[in-house]
């Protein structure tokens, strides 16, 4: 398998799996604390109110895509390319994605925050 | 931040850490699945240590949902990072795994990371739905300051 192939698969995980992480989240910001919830509606009323929530479900299915792109792409070359070039990569994708469509304060410190995990992830590999 | 929201915090790292060590020491014991023997992958389900790790990652996806309830992505993300230093750690002592210098080196930058995030706010005002108002008087705030 060529270079350029590997990393489309790369690039295929992180974009699947960032699209999922921040389709999470929003939906998990529309529902509110899951603790203060509990308390009002118990453990089945809270698992009733994310399951009907359309834009978790389809962060689901993002997030499935990302784990089957995954497998796919390890077929294509070594786990310790993979692995953490996926990692690392979505850590960067999920800051600047959080900033736009989540409209998240990714301030300096979240950016450094983002940045040196991902080094971090990376060096894992060595 | 209340304990009881680090307590979440560090919960989701501990269950992704110890969830993939068990699998991958569960799938130590099934061998190396191939295609053409897909079938294997039923019979891992009956081993103790895979099923281990499939209850802790499901307690990691839970615990990981009710921290992304009242803080950003973009905290829990690199907050919940530990869990890499975790796994490393579970590796050298308790799979007994050799581990390079160049790995501690990267959870160094990692605990370094992790410090950065840490040490600031776990949400954006308002754009939780718990802390809507919240983020309705720090904008209130903002332009009386302006205008002031």
């Amino acid at each position: 398998m060529t270079n350029l192939a590997l990393w489309g698969g790369i690039g295929a995980v992180v974009i699947a799996s960032t699209i999922g992480d921040v389709l999470q989240s929003r939906a998990m910001k529309e529902i509110g604390d899951l603790g203060l919830m509990r308390q009002e509606r118990g453990l089945f009323g809270v698992i009733r109110r994310v399951m009907s929530n359309p834009r978790f479900m389809l962060g689901l299915v993002f997030m499935a895509i990302g784990f089957f792109s995954l497998l796919i792409t390890l077929s294509w070359g070594d786990v310790s390319v993979v692995g953490p070039a996926t990692a690392s990569l979505t850590f960067i994708a999920n800051a600047l994605v959080a900033r736009v469509y989540l409209k998240e304060n990714v301030d300096r410190r979240r950016w450094l925050a983002a940045i040196f995990v991902a080094g971090g992830v990376a060096l894992l590999a060595l | 931040m209340t304990v009881r929201k680090y307590i979440v915090l560090f919960a989701v790292a501990a269950f992704a850490a110890c969830g993939d060590v068990s699998l991958s020491r569960g799938m130590k014991v099934v061998g190396a699945v191939t295609l053409a023997g897909l079938p294997s992958l039923f019979t891992a389900l009956l081993n103790p240590w895979v099923v281990l790790g499939i209850l802790l990652l499901i307690g990691f996806f839970i615990s990981y949902l009710t921290a992304l309830s009242w803080a950003d992505l973009t905290y829990v993300l690199p907050g919940t990072a530990v869990s890499y230093i975790l796994t490393v750690s579970l590796a050298k002592f308790f799979l007994h795994e050799h581990v390079s210098v160049w790995r501690w080196l990267g959870v160094a930058l990692i605990t370094i990371g992790v410090g950065f995030v840490a040490t600031g706010p776990e949400a954006t005002p308002g754009a939780h739905r718990h802390n809507r108002d919240a983020g309705r008087e720090a904008v209130t705030l903002a332009d009386a300051g302006s205008e002031a």
